[in-house]
């Protein structure tokens, strides 16, 4: 039985919904009724079926749709997709890696048959059969990451492994929240993490750098990150703020329910084997506040985190404008009982 | 890829002397799959039964990366080690099932390179044999010079030479060949990286040489094979763990931790990878410290050891583990 994929947009008429079980298995990152800035990274290991964990690469119902938003992205914006010379062979890495991962998942969906170096993608839900070879990058109508990226839901960011440091030297880079890929792109792991508030206690950084640049082949890493976009739009980059900066200051207690969106990015860390590179894919989630409250522990829960979150991140998240609006609605599906602990709805 | 793992179960598919110090090992996997894909300069550890005792020791692979039905190591005997080579070529034959770590990359190829470099002395030249094999491969631009004792000892030379042709210079001592390094150095291309593999007075010499003829650090990369070093019997005890443990002379601190059903991290067990990394939380006493991984500063202030490599001679020593 395979995923029924959604027609829906992520701007414009802001078709885009969750069905009811894609509610169940989304990705809540609260865990207790609180919120603090951590490193929390964990194994990236095979979760619960039915969750998002199924599968270390998941594709969901919105994926068809989410492609053609990457397409239209990348018409508009070619620079969104970039990737230095030397990257070219750990775009093959990623072209291996995610066929790999989505044709063993989605077997229905996704045929991968190798014959040497000679390989032959089938993939049902874009209506495409390429065969190519691999390494051969003039056998392919894209570079080898762009055209894995062009099919795989989430952004991917490879970083080189050089001088004990990360360098972003190549990426997908169109359903970000308001980062940008040509900004930051050839800068280390420092330079691109400068703008983060309560994290400058440098020691957090070089924690999590000393453990990304240990990451072993054949044992990725996870961690969520979170925050909120009003409308269901992926794409929020710097580029585009004139279109969705503004919406910010659309949210009226009659609209919250259908307008404020948790956004919730599942990003995952791997060891490219051919080129030692490091993959970081960030796989976005969206659910309208309408949709979350139809699981009261995720309602109240969500009422107090985002009522008590410190004042400088939520400046950083871009809540502060909306945040009194969407705390007042939400305190109303709070009756004040205790929240069982864990992620999962009850 | 497989998760949560980072052990393959292996077979010895063959066993092959290379001449009187230098042995080959091959290992497919059990299973009958191919192996991880891996990059050149890559190591795995080897996972030696010696009766009660647990070795691991790294090893370069050496086969190409663009074949992986098989690995293969190359092994060169030392006899007043402290026994992991001895073990290999008296103990390991084909048909042993075996257990290898995923391979992992501390000495990779900086592919921004225009040209490739590469100096390698003795048992050096293994992580080079998978890294002109993947440069070869993509077309790559790579020059190797290799110093070796005698032609007799001049592991793999004939294969490199038969491969690569005029990309292979050999040098041997016994017939006072040296090869020139200023003048290698200061007539390269801008855009070269250049690598060394060889004993530590090789590295030394290269690193210092490169420095002082104003070779940028980013374009320079080494692989020491710091082997841990035999040493006097020592206690310690595991502040966290709660142990007291004895480090006899043959054994690595690392291995006396593992021994006592600790789980401490490592990559390299070399010195050079920093995962072992350990806090000391007191000590009476003196450190030997071989890493390579900590600052000289690190070393003096005593709070800090890597134990995969570094040992103590003294009183009492108390570690954070
Ligand atoms: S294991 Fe790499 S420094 Fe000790």
């Amino acid at each position: 039985m395979g995923i029924t994929f959604r027609k829906e947009t992520f701007r414009d008429d802001f078709t885009f919904k969750n069905s009811p079980e894609h509610i169940r298995r989304f990705p809540f990152p609260f865990h207790e009724d609180s919120y603090m800035y951590a490193v929390n990274i964990e194994p990236h290991v095979v979760g619960p079926k039915g969750s998002v964990l199924e599968n270390l690469i998941d594709v969901d119902e919105h994926y068809v749709a989410e492609m053609q938003d990457r397409a239209l992205v990348l018409a508009e914006d070619p620079l969104r997709c970039q990737s230095l010379p030397h990257m070219t062979l750990a775009g093959w890495d990623l072209l291996e890696l995610l066929m790999e991962q989505q044709a063993l998942g989605y077997p229905e969906h996704f045929t991968l048959a190798r014959d040497g170096d000679r390989w032959r993608w089938i993939n049902r839900p874009l209506g495409i059969d390429d065969t190519f070879t691999f390494g051969d990058t003039s056998t392919l109508p894209y570079g080898p990451m762009e055209y894995i990226t062009r099919q795989s839901q989430g952004d991917f960011c490879i970083l080189d492994q050089r001088d004990g440091n990360l360098w972003m030297d190549a990426g997908m880079v169109t359903t970000q929240a308001d980062w940008s890929l040509d900004f930051d792109i050839g800068m280390n792991f420092f330079e691109w993490h400068a703008p983060v508030p309560l994290a400058h206690e440098k020691g957090i950084f070089t924690r999590a750098l000393k453990f990304l640049t240990n990451i072993q082949q054949g044992k990725p890493a996870r961690r969520l990150n979170w925050t909120m976009t009003i409308n269901p739009r992926l794409d929020t980059s710097p580029e585009n703020y004139h279109k969705w900066g503004p919406d910010r200051t659309t949210v009226t207690p009659e609209n919250v329910g259908d307008k404020v969106h948790l956004r919730v990015e599942l990003q995952s860390f791997w060891r490219l084997p051919r080129s030692n590179g490091i993959v970081f894919p960030i796989r976005c989630y969206l659910i309208k506040m309408d949709e979350l409250v139809t699981q009261p522990k995720w309602a109240r829960r969500l009422h107090r985190v985002i009522r008590d979150l410190p004042e400088e991140l939520a400046t950083y998240k871009g809540l502060t404008r909306y945040r009194p609006t969407l705390v007042e609605w939400l305190s109303k599906l709070d009756d004040g009982s205790a929240t069982s602990p864990g992620f999962g709805p009850d | 890829m497989s998760t949560g793992t980072t052990r393959l179960d292996v077979v010895v598919s063959d066993v092959v002397p290379v001449n009187e110090l230098v042995t080959r090992f091959h290992f497919r996997r059990r299973d009958g799959e191919l192996l991880p894909t891996f990059s050149g300069g890559a190591h795995v550890v080897v996972e030696m039964r010696d009766g009660e005792r647990t070795r691991l020791n790294p090893y370069s692979l050496m086969g190409s990366p663009l074949d992986t039905r098989e690995y293969t190591i190359s092994v060169r005997r030392d006899d007043v080690g402290r026994g992991g080579s001895l073990f290999m070529h008296r103990s390991v034959k084909p048909g042993l099932e075996m257990v290898i770590s995923y391979p992992v990359n501390l000495f990779s190829l900086d592919l921004r390179a225009k040209k490739h470099l590469m100096l390698a002395g003795g048992i050096g030249i293994t992580p080079f044999m998978a890294q002109t094999a993947q440069l070869a491969g993509e077309g790559g631009n790579f020059e190797l010079h290799y110093t070796c004792r005698t032609a007799s000892l001049g592991t793999y030379a004939d294969v490199l030479r038969e491969r690569y042709d005029r990309r292979i210079r050999l040098y041997h001592d016994d017939l006072d060949e040296r090869i020139d390094l200023d003048r290698l150095l200061s007539t390269q291309p801008l855009g070269t990286h250049l690598y060394v593999c060889g004993p530590a007075g090789m590295i030394n010499w290269v690193r210092d040489r490169a420095a002082d003829l104003g070779w940028p650090s980013e374009a320079v990369h080494f692989e020491h094979f710091a082997a841990p070093q035999p040493g006097l019997p020592f206690d310690v005890t595991l502040a966290v763990s709660g142990k007291t443990i004895r480090v006899d002379e043959q054994q690595s601190l690392l291995e006396a931790i593992e021994a006592a059903g600790v789980d401490p991290p490592y990559l390299c067990r070399g010195g050079v990878c920093g995962q072992c990394e350990t806090n000391v939380i007191s000590y009476d006493g003196k450190f030997i410290h071989n890493d390579h991984w900590l600052s000289e500063e690190d070393h003096r202030s005593g709070c800090k050891i890597m134990p995969c490599v570094s040992r103590f001679e003294g009183k009492s020593l108390v570690l954070e583990r």
